[in-house]
């Protein structure tokens, strides 16, 4: 039995990248041979295009009105408007119930401290009070509680949401086969595809914008939810089981309990993607950090624009230590006899602060708000400095060198390479990358996936999305690979460059168009230079992470066996590297899928220009199946990725 | 030592992993081998064992790590449901029990130990202890209480407030075994308790056990990978191989009459001096003239040894704790076992 396995497997193994070369020998062979080509195979005809989004609109239409679901929807709406009118009343003062805010900025970030020293000790403390104190002082106080008002709603509801639907995808495997595509989609689907229901079905507004980032939210939880409570000891669930505890009590004091770390980590990730998704509703009109960043890097205001940027950063960090802080702290006993007051120390010292800044608050003016002309903002300052430095020869010659490079000899070409194939040559492309990796199966999926966006009608877009993605990827990989190998071989430097890409990667998106617009302007490039930058991060992290996990041993082994440093890195650090590398690149196209849609307002022509238009006219058809395009290219590269990845580990036996 | 109904009973459990278990069972019929069964695509963990465990005796089921001991003390329990078979614990047939009168029997009559302990992490020691009594609704002061005299009982007073990833592995296993003590359970499984721990540790936590056993008499069930450790412990051993059991009788007769060419292989290296106690080589007496000071029955040849070399009488008798004789030892034959000759 054995040797006729062993024979199959190598039949297969030749077999996969056989039909995949002829696959794409007949993608170049459509290509050259286009003057040739019958019309149908260049461009799939007009009266081939369907009217789907005129169906979907209808579907949606039917689903909204005939069935009724509006009515829930608003129900549901209302429900969230009465708590984020009590965030926003508590956190800004908006004229609602509870009528008690706005809550002193000084109570605020007193809390925010004596939470980060109970987390993580004095340097959290610094880091949480300090970037509340940051946001007051530079007087942009009421626009972040805008911002924090929704998260503070948003968060919690979608890792609430996220733990019972993980809850019931461990409890039932059919709902969970059913829900993984699902929540794959949910995942490369572009943001403005979450928006635009969200304003249908949820009025405009705060409601809308707390609505789409929840969804947008809630995957990362679903995931790890499951994950974790199928992760729990068969010995810690048996001594449940022989403890005599019912179902419930399972769940309650055994399951969620010790799968509390990857329920932690799902909330880490709740916060973050809360935070990203609740910068982008500025495009809804939603107010907050987002809306006036927009505004003022729509008037070109690059000075006030980087002070925003920077409190978006400081309370990206914030939120994200301290959800990781607490991920991995452990409770530590007190001895018996302990008195309460000391066992809840920390509790009371926070409940004292605040109660504390509320009193003084009320007979010192600087302690309860700071007034326009107090703040401290530089933004004009910065401005000119900005400025000043764009004007210098030396620095603009360089940008406009770049950019005059950029665009003539490297995007547009590019770009004209691209659209000139013919649409059946890339499909087949698409399948040939399939077949490589995946045989049949894949094959047919990739492919199918692009000959569905051919079928919309929307190529030509597609493609121009498609060309922003590679060409700012292969860029970072040019860049970023070898910066992650250079990095991997000193302990010394590979650990502050890890702390910086972490760090980076919390970062909301939004915030890497602030750089891209100040060096390029707007055009392509600095679009390009946004997701470039974007990219990098994660493909150098995983580049390091890669590398760094190669097991000492084999380093020694082949240091034993008179191996160079090259030969190290070229036969032993990067072939067991490789998969983890993938997943990097893998995530570095993902971002950059979502980084060119939101680049879509410097004015590109591509399928996120065209979704930001159905936001006006409230096109919802259109906008889903401009948003089907987007996410059938992601998840076609991120299937063909990911299986590979998992391929060269299963041949190298690491997991 | 025990008395007439067994408290545990396996009559022909088997049970199988894989697509169809029952209707393969159903169909294939019983008389399977392991390797046969592996080629129809199933996993045969427990195969065709009939066992009993009386009361107050400790069985110790002994098997190398794929041998289905674990199982079958899980289809005891009935944390794995059996394919075939049954089960009877006190009377009763676990696998007719439902769900709530299963919880039941567990919340008043078992307990069990874990090999990695199974401790919930985020209680304390003393919360770990009053879990089982908690879910069984025993109210807070009460089950404080009780829990602290589980906690004094395998010695770890002064620990209680601690959280498990604070203490070692030994002082975790001592947690583990309270837990399991605490509702004062009548059935004790062991699931290779200290096989986690290094050799030291795990030879205190013996003498620890042996003490514990002794004071509570409690029906004991017993898994180890470790021949020794069943030696040293047990009442009775079974040995499993691929799911059955090979041989299932007194230390004593195991290393001396070895049933299969398997069970020998464990035996050979075995000081067998140590293990054989007078009273099974004493023989009936028949009339045999006896005379002299009685040898005691529990008492190892080994620790008679220097007795056997001095002695001149050919037959020794042989005496139990009251000091009534039950028969005769052969001092040839004893003196064969000290020397390793047979």
């Amino acid at each position: 039995m054995a040797v006729t396995d062993l024979t199959s497997g190598q039949v297969r193994r030749f077999a996969r990248p056989h039909t995949a070369a002829v696959l794409l020998a007949l993608a170049a062979l459509l290509a050259l041979a286009k003057p040739a080509l019958p019309e149908f195979l260049t461009r799939v005809p007009g009266w081939a295009v369907l009217p789907y989004d005129v169906w979907m609109q209808g579907l949606f239409d039917f689903i909204k009105d005939d069935l009724g679901l509006i009515h829930v929807t608003r129900t549901i709406s209302a429900g969230l408007e009465w708590l984020l009118d009590i965030t926003a009343n508590l956190l800004y003062g908006k004229n609602r119930w509870p009528y008690l805010g706005p809550i002193p900025w000084t109570a605020v970030a007193a809390v925010a401290a004596v939470t980060g020293y109970a987390l993580k000790g004095w340097r959290m403390a610094l880091l949480a009070g300090g970037t509340f104190v940051w946001v007051a002082l530079v007087g942009q106080w009421e626009i972040a509680m805008q911002t924090m008002s929704v998260i503070a709603v948003a968060a919690p509801v979608a890792a609430l949401a996220g733990l019972l639907l993980g809850l019931a995808a461990w409890k039932f495997p059919r709902f969970e086969r059913a829900l993984m595509p699902l929540l794959a989609v949910f995942q490369t689907l572009p943001f403005f595809t979450y928006l635009l229901p969200a304003v249908i079905f949820f009025k405009v507004g705060p409601t809308a914008g707390c609505v789409a980032t929840v969804v947008y939210a809630v995957p990362p939880m679903v995931l790890m939810t499951a994950l974790g409570l199928k992760k729990v000891s068969s010995e810690v669930v048996e001594a449940g089981h022989m403890s005599g505890s019912t179902r419930w009590q399972m769940l309650r004091h055994v399951y969620i309990p010790s799968a509390r770390t990857e329920l932690l980590v799902g909330v880490n990730q709740v916060i973050m993607l809360s935070l990203a998704m609740v910068v982008l509703t500025a495009f809804i009109g939603m107010p907050g950090l987002g809306a006036k960043l927009l505004s003022l890097m729509n008037s070109l205001k690059l000075g006030r624009s980087f002070e925003i940027g920077v409190t978006i950063v400081l309370i990206a960090v914030t939120l994200d230590r301290c959800s990781k802080a607490w991920v991995v702290k452990q409770p530590e006993h007190f001895e018996r006899g302990t008195p309460w007051w000391r066992r809840n120390q920390v509790l009371l010292i926070g409940i004292a602060a605040f109660l504390g800044f509320l009193i003084v608050a009320q007979f010192v003016q600087v302690a309860d708000h700071i007034k326009r002309d107090q703040d401290f903002s530089i933004g004009a300052e910065i401005d000119g400095v900005i400025r000043a430095i764009l004007s210098n020869k030396a620095i603009t010659g360089i940008t406009e060198w770049l950019r005059w490079f950029l665009i003539t000899w490297v995007l547009i070409p590019f770009r004209n390479g691209l659209l000139w194939l013919p649409t059946a040559s890339v499909v087949l492309a698409a399948a040939a990358a399939g077949h490589f990796v995946g045989g049949r199966r894949s094959a047919l999926l990739a492919g199918a996936f692009f000959g569905i966006v051919a079928l919309t009608g929307w190529w030509d877009r597609s493609i121009i999305t498609l060309y922003a993605v590679i060409s700012a990827v292969v860029l970072a990989a040019l860049i970023g690979l070898p910066l992650g190998i250079l990095a991997a071989r000193r302990k010394k430097w590979a650990e502050p460059i890890l702390l910086v890409c972490d760090t980076a990667q919390t970062f909301p998106s939004f915030v890497y168009l602030i750089p891209a617009i100040m060096l390029f302007g707007v055009n392509d490039v600095s679009v390009v230079f946004a997701i470039f930058i974007f990219a990098t991060v994660p493909l150098m992290r995983y580049t390091i992470e890669g590398i760094r996990a190669v097991p000492e041993e084999l380093l020694e082994a082949a240091d034993m066996s008179g191996a160079t440093r090259r030969q190290k890195l070229l036969k032993v650090q990067l072939p067991l590297a490789l998969p983890t590398m993938a997943v990097g690149f893998n995530q570095a196209i993902m971002f950059a899928f979502f980084m060119v849609i939101i680049a879509a307002f410097i004015g590109t022509q591509d399928l996120g220009q065209e979704l930001q238009k159905t936001l006006a006219g409230n096109q919802l058809g259109k906008n889903f199946v401009l948003g089907m395009c987007v996410a059938l290219m992601a998840l076609s590269f991120d299937h063909i990725i990911m299986r590979w990845s998992a391929n060269r580990r299963r041949a190298l036996g690491v997991f | 030592m025990t008395d007439a109904a067994p408290v545990i009973s396996c009559r022909n459990v088997w049970k199988l992993f894989g697509a169809d278990p029952h209707g393969y069972l159903a169909s294939a019929g019983r008389g399977q081998s392991f390797e046969e069964i592996r080629k129809a695509g199933y996993i045969a963990a427990v195969r065709d064992v009939s066992i009993e465990v009386g009361r107050g005796e400790m069985l110790v089921i002994m098997g190398l790590s794929g041998s289905g001991k674990s199982t079958l003390v899980r289809c005891m329990s009935r944390l794995i449901d059996i394919t075939g078979g049954e089960v009877i614990v006190d009377g009763q047939d676990v696998m007719a029990l439902n769900e709530r009168e299963l919880i039941e029997l567990r919340r008043r009559k078992m307990g069990m130990v874990f090999q990695s302990f199974g401790l919930l992490p985020h209680r304390t020691v003393l919360d770990n202890v009053a879990f089982p009594l908690e879910m069984r609704g025993q109210d807070r002061h009460d089950r404080r209480e009780r829990a602290m005299e589980v906690i004094k009982l395998v010695g770890l007073e002064g620990r209680e407030e601690y959280f498990p990833r604070e203490l070692s592995g030994g002082q975790q296993q001592r947690v583990g075994i309270a837990r399991s003590l605490a509702i004062e359970p009548d059935i004790w499984f062991l699931d290779e308790p200290f096989s986690a721990l290094d050799p030291l540790i795990r030879r205190e936590m013996q003498d620890e056990f042996l003490r514990l056993r002794g004071m509570l008499g409690k029906t004991i069930v017993f898994i180890t990978h470790d021949f020794d450790e069943a030696l040293r412990l047990a009442d009775r051993i079974a040995i499993m191989k691929d799911g059955a059991v090979e041989q299932c009788d007194t230390p004593d007769r195991i290393v001396l009459k070895p049933a299969t060419e398997y069970v020998a292989k464990f035996t050979e290296d075995v000081e067998k001096s140590r293990v054989v106690h007078a009273k099974v080589l004493a023989q009936p007496i028949n009339g045999h003239p006896v005379d002299g000071p009685a040898v005691a029955a529990d008492a190892t040849v080994l620790q008679l040894a220097r007795q056997l070399v001095n002695e001149s009488r050919e037959m020794l008798p042989v005496a139990d704790k009251s000091g009534r004789l039950i028969g005769a030892m052969n001092r040839q034959e004893a003196l064969d076992i000290l020397l390793g000759s047979v």
